[in-house]
């Protein structure tokens, strides 16, 4: 499932510095999400986290995301 | 919009900080709403919980009036600020305190009690 999620936002950020998924639990449904990327910059936090929801969407709205936890980063 | 939506959009604009959370403010069931109350906490604020978890629709109906697909989702006059992972990190870089600071004044702290509210 980590596989699944670490695809879907290397498409929506491409050329992202880094993206990173961790399951916080090993249960495949909690999930701790990092993306440093460019797109980040200029944005708020709040609309930097939406980028994120958008591109995971889909796992959110079927139940496979439980819980998640998102850091994000503009590329600096 | 259905009374649901309404009362939500109602109890967003009264309360001057809302955090809607799974449980209450006394009986967090859920590590996500505890880490946004304590990051309110942490910066010395009161605040208006709501309780997602009694009906379904609260959480749906919250979602569409903000766009925000997650809980906790919390609130100042109005405006959404974040869920858990935004507001400790605004509470941790002093953006929280002057967020507070600007919408309810530099009084903000120690206002009223904690409590909850429902909107069913």
């Amino acid at each position: 499932m980590s596989e699944r999620l670490q695809t879907l936002l290397e498409d929506a950020f491409p050329g992202a510095r880094d993206v990173e998924v961790v399951d916080r639990t090993g249960g495949g449904d909690h999930f701790h999400v990092t993306v440093v990327s460019a797109r980040f910059a200029g944005l708020s936090l709040l609309d930097q986290h939406r980028l994120v929801y958008d591109a995971l969407a889909e796992p959110l709205a079927d139940g496979t995301i439980h819980e998640l936890r998102i850091t994000t980063r503009g590329d600096a | 919009m259905s009374d649901l939506s309404n009362r939500i959009q109602e109890t967003i604009d009264a309360e001057p900080v809302v955090a809607f959370i799974k449980g209450t403010h006394e009986q967090c069931m859920c590590g996500n709403s505890e880490r946004a109350l304590q990051a309110l906490r942490s910066v010395g604020t009161s605040f208006t919980a709501v309780d997602v978890l009694p009906d379904p629709a609260i959480r749906q109906e919250l979602s569409a009036v903000s766009s925000w697909p997650t809980i906790p989702q919390v609130f100042v006059r109005g405006q959404l600020i974040g869920g858990a992972d935004i507001i400790e990190e605004l509470a941790q870089n002093g953006e929280l305190e002057r967020t507070l600071e600007e919408k309810l004044g530099p009084d903000y702290r120690g206002a009223a009690p904690e409590r909850v509210v429902t909107v069913t």
